[in-house]
């Protein structure tokens, strides 16, 4: 490369300070990036929530969450989620090491099992809406459709994502450019889970 | 078929709209016919609007800024005049559903479209030149952040033909922004345009974040970060955590309008004050967001033309991260009338004063810098000490205001008004110009007309006075915000001067397009031949202007604060003091530049179709919009070709053409 001048830099000792390094490579940028953007949507959760917690008690005559929720339903439902999100690990891993086969099985099974947590979300929302009790009956019911239907939409963007994730694969293997996107991937992926943990301990264990 | 819309949402029977459409439709016509015959178009779509350039994207954040100050202008001066004709039994010439509008539109443009672009437009200019490195974290996002704002925009303005605008103020509460009270699309025109606009701004926000943290150059630790630096994380920072709660805001009243959802209505449980409890808890951090980076103009500014370092970089930087946090426990104050009780409206009149604390640190860290130093006294000096005591004042009325039972009698007063207008224009505008100006030269190669840019100063200076001070006096009178006509003619006088000061600003505004056109026409004589025509203190000023598009061929090696003032110390024989040893880099390798895409252009042009559609309720084009957006990030997702080689003898050739322009 003798037509090119510098330009990446790289620490030859460890003894300077991480933050004088000069730019982060790539992979860590991209994290870091889609980290913040966690962060950002884990605030958009918390308004949501913010407004479950405000309205929670507004039935408005309409029933209330302790009649409507079954718990051990949303329990097995909350299985199928978190057991996706160990799945997703082993794929990450798969990923880390350019296991394709791995990968393919592992990310499919993510998909399966957060195909029928979404399943059984809409089943359930089906189901209280067939009662009469949608989300114009109360401000209680707008604000649980709005913040599991939040979390839901969140899910079925991730699944999309982990299909295009796959076909991607498909194109162009295990490039630096799928790996970053595999990791952010399970980064969101991840994250729902704990916002998941939050929804189910306030919205269907907190019932009222 | 087409949804709600036909030929009555175009309003043939209001003249001013109409004239006003015309007028915008003409200039826009003889913009693109301009650009047709000029050949400008394939240069346009090459270099400008498929850029990924930080350079670009922060001028065009820029452009767009200073056209839609112009919109919001003349909705400021239609009302000073409307309210300088309608005392006594008066009527002035704004019918009250039009004035309505009016105002709604004034508040939203000037805080979501001028205000907020040129702040995002300037940092991403400033912020990666200062940093020493080649662009922002994400180069293609930052193009889709841009034009998602100039969507928002496009939106907003096609309210002014088509249809309506919210009659509700500029943050829409409800239940007057629900369906049952506005059942016109003009706040659902709001909330989609200020919906997309907020995720461009949201993603602006996690890119420079990202920047600032995990990219500088070799050497520049945190605490040899220029100042403007620091200000712009954290401002970053809070949008990072305060639009995702906008979003929401939005999404929920979005939920009641179109879903029939009570989050927000009179029936049923709704909560109207949760409304206003969320939008505060973005809308308080938001002029944070907007405030935080004109005080680092201000800071780079005053060290730069006093000749002398920022004076207590340390306290500089501890104050504007304790704004960054202080600015989310503020919120209730706008609202103590909502009757939260007197303990909690205690805490929040409490917590607002300590926030003068840091910014009073503030104002003395610029007063001990511009002390004993040999001060130029040049335009963005100029801005800066006008701020300074506009700005005092601003923020001694914002501490009276934060006396709760001083608030329930000037609570929604014209005082308000004056107050926030003492903040925005004494801050922010003042800021922005200031900005504009220094670093102007920077982004085109030459500097401003400097006898016109204190005109201009002078005009905004005096004007914005004359506009704001009777208003203070009219509000301790008893005249409340946004009233359409009054009874009491002692008011009249008042509402007078205030024209005249509108008319003082908008001769401000008139001499900024003449000072653009003017310095274009002087460029060679102006022409900014050293890359450093202030005797800069920052890396920005140690190239070329205007840059090359990779900025840094090699990215400088970080001594110490004040890197480019320590550089030139040390070519001139003064030895630099540097804090720390060098330290020990090996740099090789290539320069890439991202290649230009025009995804953020397709993404934009489909949200501008969607959001249309949501507005008018036309679900096939709504459907065809959000499509058309996800093709277009598949599409991206697919292209790998997405970096290019700068080659050895281009990067020759950039650095030949700067030098053959330095005086021999």
């Amino acid at each position: 490369m003798m037509s090119a001048i510098a330009v990446s830099q790289r620490a030859v000792e460890d003894d300077i300070p991480l933050s004088m390094r000069g730019p982060a490579p790539a992979s860590v940028v991209a994290g870091f990036g889609f980290w913040l953007f966690l962060l950002s949507d884990i605030i958009l959760f918390a308004a949501f929530f913010a407004a479950y917690a405000v309205l929670s008690g507004e039935t408005a005559g309409g029933p209330s969450g302790l009649s409507l929720f079954h718990k051990q339903r949303v329990f097995i439902e909350t299985l199928f989620l978190l057991f996706s999100s160990v799945t997703c690990g082993f794929g990450s891993l798969a990923v880390q090491r350019g296991n394709r086969p791995r990968t393919c099985l592992w990310m499919i099974a993510t998909l399966l099992l957060g195909g029928v947590f979404l399943a059984l979300e809409l089943t359930e929302f089906s189901g209280i809406v067939a009662t009469g009790a949608g989300p114009s009956r109360s401000a209680f019911l707008s604000a649980f459709f709005a913040l599991v239907g939040a979390h839901g939409a969140h899910v079925t963007f991730g699944l999309a994502w982990l299909v295009v994730m796959l076909l991607q694969l498909g194109t162009f293997g295990f490039e630096p450019m799928v790996r970053r996107r595999f990791v952010c991937f399970a980064l969101f992926w991840h994250a729902l889970d704990i916002v998941w943990v939050g929804v189910f301990t306030i919205v269907y264990l907190g019932a009222r | 078929m087409i949804g709600k819309l036909s030929w009555s949402a175009i309003p043939l029977d209001q003249p001013i709209p109409i004239i006003a459409a015309g007028v915008v439709a003409l200039a826009i016509l003889a913009v693109l016919v301009l650009a047709t015959l000029r050949g400008w178009w394939p240069y346009l779509w090459r270099e400008w609007i498929t850029s990924v350039d930080h350079k670009r994207i922060g001028s065009m954040y820029m452009i767009l800024a200073l056209v839609m100050l112009i919109r919001g202008f003349s909705d400021a001066i239609m009302m000073r005049t409307q309210l300088a004709l309608a005392a006594g039994g008066a009527e002035g010439y704004l019918p009250p559903e039009h004035y309505n509008q009016i105002f709604s539109a004034h508040g939203a443009i000037m805080i979501f479209f001028v205000a907020m672009p040129f702040v995002v437009g300037l940092m991403n200019f400033v912020v990666p030149l200062q940093l020493g490195i080649r662009d922002v974290a994400f180069p293609v996002l930052n193009s889709v952040s841009f034009w998602l704002t100039a969507a928002g925009v496009l939106l907003i303005n096609v309210s002014l033909v088509v249809g309506e605008f919210a009659r509700t103020g500029w943050l829409a509460y409800p239940p007057l922004s629900e369906l049952a009270y506005s059942p016109g699309v003009g706040v659902d025109y709001y909330l989609w345009s200020l919906q997309i606009s907020g995720v461009g701004t949201l993603l602006s926000g996690i890119n420079l974040t990202t920047t600032i943290l995990k990219l500088r150059a070799p050497g520049m630790s945190y605490a040899r970060m220029p100042i403007f630096c620091w200000t712009a994380l954290a401002s970053n920072l809070l949008i990072v955590a305060a639009f995702p709660i906008l979003t929401a805001t939005f999404a929920m009243l979005l939920l009641d309008r179109y879903c029939g959802f009570h989050f927000f209505t009179n029936e049923l449980g709704g909560n109207a004050m949760m409304y206003i409890n969320l939008i505060w808890l973005w809308g308080h951090p938001e002029v944070y967001i907007l405030i935080l980076p004109a005080f680092g103009i201000f800071s780079e500014v005053v060290a730069t033309f006093a000749g002398k370092p920022l004076f207590s970089y340390r306290s500089m930087v501890v104050a504007t991260m304790a704004i960054c946090v202080l600015s989310f426990m503020v919120w209730l104050h706008h609202f103590f009338t909502m009757g939260a009780g007197a303990n909690v409206n205690g805490f929040f009149g409490v917590m607002t004063m300590i926030i003068a604390v840091p910014t009073g640190v503030k104002v003395f860290n610029w007063l001990f810098t511009l002390y004993g130093g040999r001060i130029r006294f040049t335009s963005p000096v100029y801005w800066a000490i006008g701020f300074m005591v506009t700005f005092v004042i601003g923020g001694m009325t914002g501490v009276l205001l934060a006396v709760p039972p001083a608030d329930f009698v000037l609570h929604n007063s014209l005082f308000l008004v004056a107050h926030f207008h003492n903040t925005i224009i004494g801050g922010v505008v003042f800021g922005v110009m200031a900005g504009y100006m220094y670093w102007f030269p920077k982004a085109f190669g030459f500097v401003l007309n400097e006898c016109l840019g204190k005109m201009i100063f002078w005009c905004w200076f005096i004007g914005f006075y004359l506009a704001f001070m009777p208003l203070y006096a009219l509000g301790l009178m008893g005249a409340t915000r946004r009233m359409q006509h009054y009874d009491n003619p002692a008011w009249q006088p008042f509402m007078i001067v205030a024209l005249c000061g509108a008319v003082l600003i908008l001769l401000g505004i008139i001499l900024t397009a003449l000072q653009l056109v003017i310095s274009v026409r002087q460029r060679r004589r102006n022409a900014d031949l050293t890359g450093d025509p202030w005797n800069g203190r920052t890396l920005e000023w140690s190239m070329p202007s205007p840059p090359p598009p990779w900025n840094f061929s090699e990215l400088p090696l970080v001594t110490g604060r004040d890197a480019f003032w320590a550089m030139k110390q040390a070519r001139s024989g003064h030895s630099a003091h540097s804090d720390a040893s060098p330290p020990r880099i090996v740099t090789s390798g290539l320069v890439r530049v991202p290649r230009n895409t025009p995804v953020g252009f397709f993404i934009a042009f489909f949200a501008v179709v969607a959001g249309f559609a949501l507005i008018w309720h036309i679900w096939p084009m709504a459907a065809l919009g959000l499509t058309g957006i996800v093709t277009a990030v598949i599409r991206q997702a697919w292209s790998d070709d997405r970096e290019m080689l700068v080659s050895h003898d281009e990067i020759v050739a950039a650095s030949q053409r700067a030098m053959r322009r330095l005086p021999s």
